[in-house]
């Protein structure tokens, strides 16, 4: 049992907690605060000043615009997409590396699955770029087959993010994976389980909460991204593009758009948290 | 919508009244907005603060053989700051700061700037090199207001239609090969990314669709608006991607991924310097073009220095690097016999006013029609930003 207390200690901890405190509520929800708050501001359409008259037609037209409909459904679906991806590659990764790989593979595994973190977010989506373009080696690989690469679009959009962020959904799940006890798996071997069986009773509801983590963040990152779409996308549209051309020309309607982003992100964690993920976060 | 925006525009009426009262310079004429252009100049104030260009404002650190900064500080003992803007929109909401002293805008920001008042009258006597700057550049809609100047002429050039000669065999001679025959180049067509390519289409429908009746391509009424959004729709179908940044429009080109598209001058000699066989041409339609300004702040905390540097800038020798380094036009005549290749001034028709009539430059479309109709409204920036967002859907 933990001694009670002394004003001392008590000051000390007030001392200690008060800083990021103040700078989670004043830097950070405070910045939040303005940014919504500003979305119900005006544009003066020429001049682009803004105009501090409180109405409510920003997100008037955010919802009955069909194209930032179609916008806002297409950036969930690619960060959906790329969840789902980044997955179905992290899991048997992950199991390969935590199960399978013995402690001579396990570390020269890991580093490889750490290093492209150290390279610039840019440097990799530009490389990307140079790999699916027409006479990139995408498509002369898959020539041989009679195949096209993917070329810039969507589909690059989907491939591009979910390689940026695969380690952030490896390695919560190779953490779950290698916490998972040995005697389980042989328990399960011993009531007469097969490989399948036990994979789907007894190591996917153990993993159910590493991916659901990871997935906070691969879904989280895609949402907001606008750079690797300018870079591969060729004409799609995000709504981080269009947060980004309206941001100069009208905040208000920059910030309304903003807030899309982040209450499908709140949903989503809500969502997520219901089952369970975030208590291993 | 409309309701919206006429109380914004009357509350930012109100608040500029407000403001100008404030300031002590209230007397209730529009012209006094933007504060006075000097009648001297005193000396230098040790500093100036530069929006810029990428290639404008270069003082050896992309290129140590590339520096006309250096010079010009050892000569004013005005030290620069350069702030490198990436599009016309981010030099606007830059200036609105008051941290910046002075604005190379090209003309899709020079009105926004002159009608903020974000932008002061330039005296162009205080200019001794303005006298030499070609006068088809001088009192232009887009660079002065009721026969004032609101900064001195930099450089020009004309949005041209690339392609390559290896895909794209019968030689184009018209927009039509990237509007109403796009679909030939299906997923290799490029435009430009930006509201402001919204007047290429217009361009396009003054000549293949008269009975719309566009004037101007940067007066259009919402009839006018529509049609051309129909038309970047359709294109929208055989466009690859949409480029803003130089760099990668010269790989999509050498690439092969773009075949034919909007191009600059530049961006052509760049690509073929990579060896991608590319050319550029004017097509009979003319086309839109830039024509960038340097302009004064009307809250400049250096006014001495800035106006030092609008005349360095457009000196012959400097204006003739400039010009080279960025490839365009330069604006003083006297340039071209400075510039490092003698041909220079012959391939980017500094002086071939034939070939610049037919350049429609880039000015911001505002909600009294620039074409001189009286009877209608004509769609302004704002709609078409939304416009271009529709179009690329």
């Amino acid at each position: 049992m933990p001694a009670a207390p002394t004003p001392g200690s008590r000051l000390r901890l007030t001392a200690l907690l008060a800083p990021p405190l103040l700078w989670l509520t004043l830097a950070y929800l405070g910045s939040l605060a303005i940014l919504l708050l500003s979305a119900f501001w005006a544009t003066d359409s020429f001049t682009s000043d803004v105009v501090r008259t409180w109405n409510t037609d920003n997100f008037h037209e955010l919802l009955t615009t069909p194209v930032y409909r179609t916008i806002a459904l297409r950036t969930l679906s690619i960060a959906a997409a790329v969840t789902v991806v980044d997955a179905l590659l992290a899991l048997p990764m992950a199991f390969f590396m935590a199960r399978v790989a013995g402690g001579r593979w396990r570390r020269p595994l890991l580093v490889a699955v750490l290093t492209p973190l150290w390279a610039g977010y840019l440097v990799k989506a530009y490389a990307w770029r140079v790999m699916l373009g027409e006479d990139g080696v995408v498509g002369a690989a898959l020539a041989p087959f009679g195949l096209h690469g993917p070329g810039y679009g969507t589909t690059a959009v989907v491939i591009v993010l979910a390689y940026l962020w695969l380690p952030y959904m490896i390695l919560p799940v190779y953490a779950a994976l290698e916490r998972l006890p040995e005697r389980m798996l042989e328990a399960s071997a011993d009531l007469g389980a097969g490989a399948w069986r036990t994979l789907r009773s007894v190591v996917l509801p153990a993993v159910r909460p590493a991916v659901l983590a990871g997935s906070v963040f691969t879904f989280s990152l895609s949402l907001g991204d606008y750079l690797t779409v300018q870079i591969v996308g060729g004409k799609t549209q995000l709504l981080g593009n269009v947060i980004a051309s309206q941001v100069t020309l009208d905040l208000p309607m920059a910030a309304a758009l903003s807030a899309v982003p982040v209450v499908l992100i709140v949903c989503y964690l809500a969502a997520v948290r219901r089952a369970g993920a975030l208590d291993s976060l | 919508m409309r309701k919206r925006k006429t109380s914004a525009w009357r509350s930012a009426a109100a608040i500029c009244a407000l403001l100008l009262t404030a300031a002590g310079c209230g007397s209730g004429n529009d012209d006094d907005k933007g504060g006075h252009a000097p009648d001297k100049l005193g000396k230098g104030e040790g500093k100036v603060n530069i929006i810029a260009w990428a290639g404008y404002a270069e003082d050896g650190s992309n290129d140590p053989k590339v520096d006309w900064v250096h010079p010009f500080e050892k000569k004013t003992g005005c030290q620069v700051n350069t702030k490198t803007a990436g599009t016309s929109d981010e030099m606007v909401s830059l200036m609105k700061t008051g941290q910046y002293d002075t604005v190379s805008a090209s003309g899709d920001a020079t009105l926004r700037l002159i009608a903020s008042g974000d932008a002061a009258p330039v005296n162009t006597k205080l200019v001794p090199n303005y006298k030499d700057i070609f006068p088809a550049l001088k009192q232009q809609p887009f660079n002065s207001k009721d026969g004032r100047m609101y900064g001195i002429p930099h450089g020009r050039g004309a949005n041209l239609l690339m392609y390559r000669t290896d895909k794209v065999t019968s030689a184009p001679d018209s927009w039509r090969a990237v509007f109403d025959d796009a679909a030939r180049y299906d997923g290799h067509v490029t435009a430009y990314d930006s509201p402001i390519y919204i007047a290429d289409a217009a361009l396009y429908l003054m000549h293949a669709k008269p009975s719309l009746g566009i004037k101007n391509p940067y007066a259009l009424d919402q009839k006018q608006l529509d049609a051309a959004v129909a038309l970047l729709k359709k294109q929208h179908k055989a466009v690859g991607e949409y480029w803003s940044d130089y760099q990668k429009e010269i790989t999509a080109f050498k690439g092969g991924d773009s075949v034919i598209g909007t191009s600059w001058q530049v961006i052509a000699n760049l690509t073929q310097a990579e060896k991608a066989p590319v050319k550029a041409v004017l097509p009979k339609e003319g086309a839109t073009g830039w024509s960038d300004t340097w302009m004064v702040s009307a809250k400049a905390e250096h006014p001495n220095c800035a106006y030092k540097w609008l005349d360095w800038i457009v000196s012959p020798k400097v204006n003739a690097q400039v010009a080279e380094y960025f490839g365009e036009a330069p604006s003083n005549r006297k340039a071209c016999a400075e510039t490092a290749a003698p041909d220079h001034c012959a391939i980017f028709h500094a002086d071939d006013e034939k070939y610049f009539q037919r350049v429609h430059f880039w000015t911001t479309p505002i909600k009294q029609c620039l074409d001189g109709r009286k009877d209608t409204d004509c769609t302004d920036y704002a709609q078409w930003t939304r416009a271009w967002t529709e179009v690329k859907g």
